[in-house]
């Protein structure tokens, strides 16, 4: 008998956060990442959880913000047309140093867009999320296992850091079923002396706050979280990388159309083509360290997106554009496949090598 | 010598920063007095608005979370759900609460959430100074309504106890005023009321106060305080518009 | 390396999902590495419905199902629509109650059976037939070896474990 079982995106992402010790879920339904929610249902009454249907994305992301700062582990799922309704409450727990998971499957965009899956929503994640100085820590799974590993993960540095954290997947993630094995569920949780839960009468009161109407003292509350941004840059890049040691051309993707890129590097492998990978997992903070090293000795690089170019421009910043990177995307809830990948890695050894 | 009268004990010994005439003060006062009267500042958490309550948060000494415009009854939801033992209550203009929130409002309000809002409608925005508000009365002149407000235009004036009566997890919606010492002391019945029945788990309750804004009205406070008697009343009737256990049938089942 | 891309299509309410469940089930049970995926949205109701499966010694890399060794097609749009994307040398197992025309390569091999038939006179369901079939096809694991993993599958409902398992073998020997 396995010691996995078989589960969902969705499912196993909802089953994760409850076991890293999320107790208040507040969601509103929309494809592709209905299930998270209809899990939660199920799941958070029986545990003595909250699971709430919210009025709306933005009533969700407030009513995280109302549990954070209470004190408990909350967090929310939509996908991309939802996450923008959310940003403006995204930009409030950063700026009240409130911590939050914010689960994004994304689908095709803009606006209405579609619902197969997508990466439209790099730079949203990782740069443009909402108004004001602040920086979202994104974790972007490749498969069922390591999304449920990262919801832990996610928690954690949440909570150490106090930010928000999102996990960056797309509809493929959220909808195929891996075999996982899950975590056991967490005990101990960090002491949160800030919250507001009730003075008892022993402390001065604590105020959760984003407001400083004194432009010097607004300054040095965002410098001081610039500071703790740097930490995480220093110490919370994650990377895979594969075949890269001796790779002439690195081919770069995140989340799941890395794995597509997978089948394109096996099949140029066997014909001889050093091809490697460099697969972000943190796209905030990203791990530039890693690509410097691989355009050491690597000629071109190949970047896939399931977007019209977005985690490209992080690339380039990264190796300073001293190597060239080709694009190859496709958008709207198109699919890139392993064919046209090698196709792209063919054109770019023609061009580099 | 004894003491007659004394700052309440969950208000903060600070300056507050509202104008001349303004009646926030007084609102916050009997919030304050309700609180030191139930015994529960400890554990308390109070949810200030955007607004010229914004800075709520320095003036009671409960625990106090900042909201986004109009999302005080969402982040209660949040710290209600979180720690259901903790007594939550919202404090809301009429531009957060009836607009810019209207959903948010509306929804904690038919699911029955188990908090206390405070509504302070004075139809006017404050902190933006002056400009038209949802409860901004017909013909009233604001810097977005320059020539009156023109309901063909820009609409009728939200009635939040009487909409907010209809739905059935609101237990209890009353509408004061703060304008003389007779409807100080039913303003702060209603507010205390309030406040006991999220004690008692009845659901949702809501006190809409009536209170002048002489600054943006270009008023000197007393007849800031004639307006409200004159126009404000008579559009907004003072009285209870529900009161009863939003659960207790489905209880009772 | 022992590798099988599955692509189940059919009409909504024929039991796609459910083969490509039990398929992945089946596989996971026997120590493979396997995936899962779903046709997701408006498809759900009424329309079409495939889903992808892959069974693999080896650690999955796109789960996605492009150019499938084995198709399973349970209605004419998906073996028109889905024929040419099997790899030389692949399988097609389809029904031939419900598709009429002939098959179009012949660098395939066909397995064109009256699933439909066959499962009114067994009275078991069609989709298990096809799945035993597909066990057949595939050859990573006999009926013998799923009925653990039907046992379980139907642990909340024991009375459907026989004709489950009587529709597993008897897909298995056609």
């Amino acid at each position: 008998m396995s010691d996995k079982i078989l589960m969902k995106g969705n499912e196993a992402l909802a089953e994760a956060a409850i076991r890293a010790g999320c107790r208040c879920f507040f969601g509103y339904p929309i494809t592709p990442q209905t299930q998270l929610p209809e899990y939660m249902a199920k799941k958070m009454p029986k545990i003595g959880g909250t699971f709430l249907q919210s009025e709306s994305e933005i009533a969700a992301i407030n009513m995280v913000l109302g549990a954070s700062a209470a004190g408990v582990r909350a967090m929310t799922s939509s996908s991309s047309p939802g996450i923008s309704l959310k940003a403006e409450g995204i930009s409030y727990l950063a700026g009240s140093d409130l911590p939050a998971v914010i689960v994004n499957i994304q689908r095709g965009g803009p606006g209405l867009g579609g619902i197969q899956p997508s990466q439209a929503d790099y730079w949203q994640a990782t740069r443009g999320l909402a108004h004001g100085d602040f920086r979202v820590l994104s974790l972007a799974p490749a498969g069922i296992q390591e999304a449920v590993d990262l919801m832990g993960t996610a928690f954690d540095l949440a909570d150490k850091y106090r930010m928000p954290v999102m996990i960056l997947g797309d509809g493929i993630i959220g909808q195929m079923m891996e075999p996982v094995r899950l975590p056991d569920p967490v005990t101990e949780l960090p002491e949160k002396p800030w919250a507001a839960k009730g003075t008892r009468g022993a402390r001065k009161h604590n105020i959760l706050n984003s407001l400083y109407i004194q432009p010097e003292e607004l300054e040095r509350v965002v410098r001081e979280r610039y500071e703790r941004y740097a930490e995480v840059e220093k110490n919370e890049v994650r990377v895979e990388t594969w075949l890269a040691e001796d790779a002439d051309i690195i081919v770069t993707a995140y989340g799941s159309t890395a794995r597509i890129c997978r089948n394109a590097i096996r099949a140029a492998r066997a014909d001889g083509i050093k091809v490697g990978m460099v697969r972000p997992i943190t796209l905030w903070p990203f791990p530039s360290a890693a690509y410097a090293e691989a355009a050491a000795h690597a000629k071109g690089f190949l970047d896939v997106e399931m977007s019209m170019g977005q985690m490209i421009d992080d690339v380039r910043l990264a190796i300073g554009c001293s190597r060239p990177v080709r694009f190859f995307g496709r958008t709207g809830g198109v699919v890139p496949t392993p064919a046209e990948i090698r196709a792209e890695i063919d054109a770019l050894c023609k061009e580099v090598l | 010598m004894s003491v007659v009268f004394k700052k309440p004990d969950a208000l903060c010994d600070v300056t507050m920063h509202y104008c001349p005439g303004c009646t926030h003060g007084i609102v916050h006062r009997l919030v304050a007095e309700v609180i030191d009267e139930l015994g529960i500042c400890g554990k308390t958490v109070g949810v200030a608005p955007v607004g010229c309550a914004v800075f709520a948060y320095n003036y009671f000494e409960c625990d106090m979370i900042e909201a986004a415009h109009g999302r005080a009854p969402a982040v209660a939801t949040g710290v209600k759900r979180a720690n259901p033992a903790n007594v939550v209550f919202t404090y809301q203009g009429d531009g957060d609460l009836a607009a810019i929130g209207t959903a948010e409002t509306v929804h904690a309000a038919t699911r029955g959430e188990n908090i206390t809002v405070i509504f302070i409608n004075n139809t006017i925005y404050g902190m933006t100074s002056g400009q038209m508000a949802p409860t901004s009365l017909p013909g009233q002149v604001t810097t977005t309504s320059p020539y009156g407000r023109d309901p063909k235009l820009a609409g009728y004036p939200i009635r939040v106890c009487e909409m907010l009566a209809t739905l059935s997890g609101t237990a209890y919606c009353e509408r004061v005023s703060v304008d003389c010492v007779k409807n100080v002391i039913q303003a702060k019945k209603a507010i205390k009321k309030a406040f006991e029945n999220q004690i008692a788990g009845k659901g949702f309750s809501l006190v809409e106060v009536l209170s002048t804004c002489p600054s943006n009205w270009g008023l000197t406070p007393i007849e800031a305080l004639e307006r409200l008697r004159r126009d404000m009343i008579p559009y907004y009737p003072l009285g209870v518009y529900c009161d009863r256990d939003a659960f207790a049938e489905v209880e009772a089942k | 390396m022992k590798e099988f891309n599955i692509l189940i299509a059919g009409s909504g309410g024929q039991g796609v999902q459910t083969i490509g469940k039990l398929m992945t089930e089946i596989g996971m049970e026997h120590g493979f590495e396997v995936s899962f995926i779903p046709s997701y949205g408006p498809e759900m109701r009424g329309g079409t419905s495939n889903c992808g499966v892959n069974i693999s010694t080896e650690p999955i890399a796109s789960p996605l199902v492009v150019t499938p060794t084995q198709l399973v097609a349970l209605n004419l749009p998906s073996l028109d629509k889905f024929e040419t994307s099997v790899v030389p040398g692949g399988s097609v197992i389809y029904d031939t109650d419900l598709i009429g025309r002939a098959p179009a390569r012949t660098d395939v091999t066909y397995y064109g059976i009256p699933f439909t038939t066959l499962a009114e006179q067994l009275g078991v369901k069609a989709n298990m037939l096809v799945s035993g079939k597909l066990l057949a096809v595939t050859g990573f694991c006999d009926p013998d070896g799923a009925e653990s993993t039907i046992r379980a599958l139907t642990a909340k409902r024991p009375a459907f474990f026989e004709p489950n398992m009587k529709a597993l073998r008897a897909g298995f020997a056609l």
